[in-house]
């Protein structure tokens, strides 16, 4: 008890300063997407009003909920490419599906089908051992191809007011969509933190051969975190389909990236094991921030790739210091 | 001067190491006289890599001198080290899977010089340099296609092809079997008798009597004493490991029961395994010796559902089994220490606690699969106390703790299930002589819990102390089954060799 009350004065100081720095290292999602608000208020003076803030939130519901998806599947270790295609055949799927069998079928069906595409990928890298970049890489072809043979290329119109209106509407302030993703986000990171299902994937993403000697059926858990990517996909096509009124065949292309890159930049190791659903979020909205701060900049859209791009590596890059400290 | 200069290779006085606040090495004296075999002792973690790293410049030294040749060095990189002529053999394999023999062996210079390689002639100078060894290796064969056994084999051709004075082999020998260890000790009795000055690191004992000329035994950083391997006895030299004397090893073995659990009948498999029939009794410590590739881990492969077999029976309490997958296995009572316990056994970067509970969450969960974290700690507290697990908390990731105590956690993930049939595959690899002992009592006092334990190892006197019976395993088959006092080690090697093998 002595030492501690002599020791006091310096050491706590050096301690305190430490444990500031690992905490900046431990949090460097967090730290990054603090700085981009800040940027933000001096960038723009349209950022901070409440209709821009509401868009934002409201742009990063689709991306957001798939980037959950991709997160499970990233911490068992795998990678899901078809995520942008499913969304596609969803949104076309669902708006054929309207007229004729109203908003509600339709709806089940899409994400049914979602599904459907995400557990023939997670059939084929669970049962059939293959990597999972090809089975997803398939998966994304044929889905996005049977979009284009549904919608026989073309957009398709959805005239259903409920269905706009869920797109377009508010509940206490907020768009309707960003309560689906905060539900989403919440259930995500409950599963994560508090049951089996999230211990075993994250276990699989660490070592898949010590998890499977540790006598777990390893594979059926790698089939439902693809059944559930495509699921996620389906709610998020849905979702952006509202927000348009129009289901695409071309709705989402390369949206895998987008996702990829909000889990990576959230700070999960594509080798798996490494991951959570907050900085998942904190990925999702930094990704949105930046490309918000620069329309509002009128920074053209080939510009806002590179710059892009430059802010992603710096935020693997803090991440990867951290690992090494 | 003049005298250390002629006598001695390797003359290390007083060197220490620091890692962030933790003395890796306090003191370390060690003087190697050239063109000897000299022995490094020590239990895990006493510093003896740390020492080697030191000497072949990867990590470098705080305090301390160290003469090569008389001269002093001070190593900051591994390059001023192979100036010097120093070779180590690491006890991890540093190969590439996906090459070939022969480009792994000249990997340092593919094209001796130049950018374009010449396939046959690192062909043929990999032939050369294998054949001298005695290795029967083809240097075109992939690498990832050999044994483990045969991959320690080609890091030492490679290690070799350079020209060495100073050789360093970090436990060469855990992963070979007898007779690849007798023909690497002649290889290192022949660069003796050219002067090459060898330091051996090894856990065996017995081999350190057939091979060495000398002894140093470190504990704790520090170097305890020098010992002659042709005065000193084993137990002079695990006291001295220990700092305390070493009664027993081996706790006194229990009667097991009449009842038979476990029985594999005419199993086969597709690729080595032929006719296995063996049974465990409850309360029974089988052992199944043999050598490296004779197919041990085999057999406990296809009773773990991991490989499957191609015709045969697996019975337990009298009822056919039908093991597909490990989850199989578990659920009817079967439960695998693997061999190698980075890899298979623990997932290395997460929490004690997880790695308890892993097999078993259905047993720290409310409903529906949701943990119930209070009694899952509790559980994980429990099997702490009760396998003496020292650790500062169950949340701290299992790559923090020792060897044997990561063993003991993998132990205790199938103490958290229902399972009493385990099967134990090198138990006490990489573990040091203490935890080894304590690992023993651990499965004793399993029997009289009624476990049914079938143990497979490359250490005779483990086979030998700790079961009850043993099978011999030899290419495939079971050679033979030898119990209580017929276990000697001349009987399980008789039995363990190939048959067209000349003894």
């Amino acid at each position: 008890m002595n030492s501690i009350v002599t020791e006091q004065g310096l050491p706590t100081n050096s301690f305190s300063m430490k444990k500031g720095f690992a905490l900046l290292a431990e949090h460097s999602t967090v730290v990054v997407f603090v700085a981009m608000m800040i940027a933000g208020y001096f960038l723009s003076d349209k950022f901070y009003s409440v209709t821009n803030i509401t868009n934002v939130l409201r742009q990063s519901v689709p991306l957001g909920i798939v980037s959950l998806g991709m997160l499970y599947v990233i911490l068992t270790g795998g990678i899901d490419l078809s995520v942008g295609s499913i969304m596609a055949l969803v949104s076309v799927v669902v708006a054929l599906m309207i007229p004729e069998y109203g908003l509600w079928i339709a709806i089940f069906a899409g994400i049914t089908v979602a599904t459907l595409v995400g557990s023939c990928a997670g059939g084929l890298v669970s049962y059939f051992k293959i990597a999972p970049f090809i089975a997803t890489l398939a998966m994304m072809t044929i889905a996005r191809g049977l979009a284009l043979i549904v919608s026989k290329g073309q957009p398709i119109f959805v005239d259903d007011i409920a269905f706009v209106d869920f797109g377009t509407g508010y509940f206490m302030g907020l768009p309707l969509p960003v309560y689906v993703f905060l539900g989403f986000s919440m259930l995500a990171h409950f599963v994560y933190k508090k049951t089996a299902f999230g211990r075993l994937v994250i276990s699989i993403g660490s070592n898949e051969t010590a998890t499977r000697f540790a006598g777990i059926p390893v594979e059926r858990f790698k089939f439902a975190v693809y059944a559930l990517s495509g699921m996620a996909c389906g709610v998020a096509g849905v979702i952006a389909a509202t927000r348009t009124g129009v289901g695409s065949p071309v709705l989402a292309l390369s949206f895998e990236l987008d996702a990829i890159a909000a889990v990576v930049v959230g700070g999960a190791s594509l080798a798996g094991g490494r991951g959570t659903v907050f900085k998942t979020v904190i990925g999702v909205l930094i990704l949105s921030v930046i490309s918000n701060i620069m329309n509002l900049m009128n920074i053209s859209g080939y510009l806002q790739q590179v710059v892009k791009g430059v802010i992603i590596v710096l935020a693997v890059v803090l991440e990867s210091f951290k690992s090494k400290h | 001067m003049d005298k250390i200069n002629s006598e001695y290779s390797i003359v290390i006085n007083n060197v220490q190491k620091n890692f962030g606040g933790i003395r890796a090495l306090k003191s370390v004296d060690l003087k190697v006289k050239k063109g000897s075999i000299h022995a490094l002792v020590g239990e895990n973690g006493a510093g003896k890599s740390t020492l080697m790293k030191i000497l072949s410049g990867i990590h470098i030294k705080d305090g301390g001198t160290i003469n090569i040749d008389g001269q002093e060095v001070h190593f900051t990189s591994p390059k001023q080290s192979q100036a010097h002529n120093i070779g180590i053999i690491h006890q991890e394999l540093a190969l590439s899977p996906d090459l070939t023999v022969a480009e792994n062996i000249f990997l340092a210079d593919l094209g001796f010089g130049s950018q374009l390689i010449n396939t046959n002639q690192i062909n043929s100078l990999a032939k050369l340099a294998l054949d001298q060894l005695g290795f029967e290796i083809d240097p075109t064969t992939r690498l990832g296609d050999l044994s483990i056994a045969y991959q320690q084999m080609v890091e030492i051709a490679k290690s070799l092809a350079k020209n060495v004075n100073i050789l360093i082999l970090d436990e060469p020998s855990a992963i070979l079997s007898d007779k690849e260890i007798s023909v690497l000790f002649e290889k290192l009795r022949e660069l003796q008798a050219k002067g090459v000055t060898i330091i051996y690191i090894s856990h065996r004992l017995e081999e350190i009597f057939r091979l060495t000329d000398a002894i140093t035994i470190i504990k704790d950083g520090t170097t305890v004493t020098e010992l002659d391997p042709k005065t000193c006895t084993e137990s002079d030299i695990i006291n001295a490991m220990v700092g305390r004397t070493f009664e027993k090893l081996f706790p006194p073995k229990l009667t097991p029961s009449n009842e038979t659990v476990l029985e594999v009948i005419d199993l086969n498999t597709a690729r080595l395994l032929r006719n296995i029939n063996l049974n465990i009794k409850k309360g029974e410590i089988v052992g199944l010796a043999g050598l490296i590739g004779s197919g041990r881990t085999e057999i406990a492969r296809c009773l773990f559902g991991i490989d499957l077999m191609a015709s045969g029976l697996i019975k337990k309490n009298g009822q056919v089994l039908q093991i597909n997958h490990p989850a199989d296995a578990v659920k009817l009572g079967i439960g695998l220490v693997p061999e190698s316990r980075k890899e298979q056994g623990a997932i290395l970067s997460r929490s004690i606690r997880e790695n308890m509970t892993l097999s078993n969450l259905k047993g720290s969960s409310s409903f529906f699969g949701l943990i119930n974290r209070l009694k899952e700690t509790t559980v994980s507290h429990k099997l702490q106390k009760s396998l003496a697990i020292k650790l500062g908390s169950i949340e701290d990731p299992i790559s923090s703790l020792s060897g044997g105590n990561q063993q003991k956690v993998v132990i205790a993930k199938w103490l958290n299930t229902d399972c009493d049939v385990l099967i134990l595959d090198e138990p006490t690899r990489g573990v040091d002589v203490g935890a080894k002992s304590e690992i023993y009592n651990i499965i004793v006092e399993l029997t009289q819990k009624g476990y049914a334990i079938l143990v497979i190892s490359s250490e005779l006197m483990e086979i030998i102390g700790l079961c009850h019976r043993t099978y011999v395993m030899s290419e495939g088959e079971i050679s033979g089954e030898l119990v209580a006092d017929e276990m000697t080690e001349e009987n399980i090697m008789r039995m363990a060799l190939p048959k067209r093998a000349v003894i």
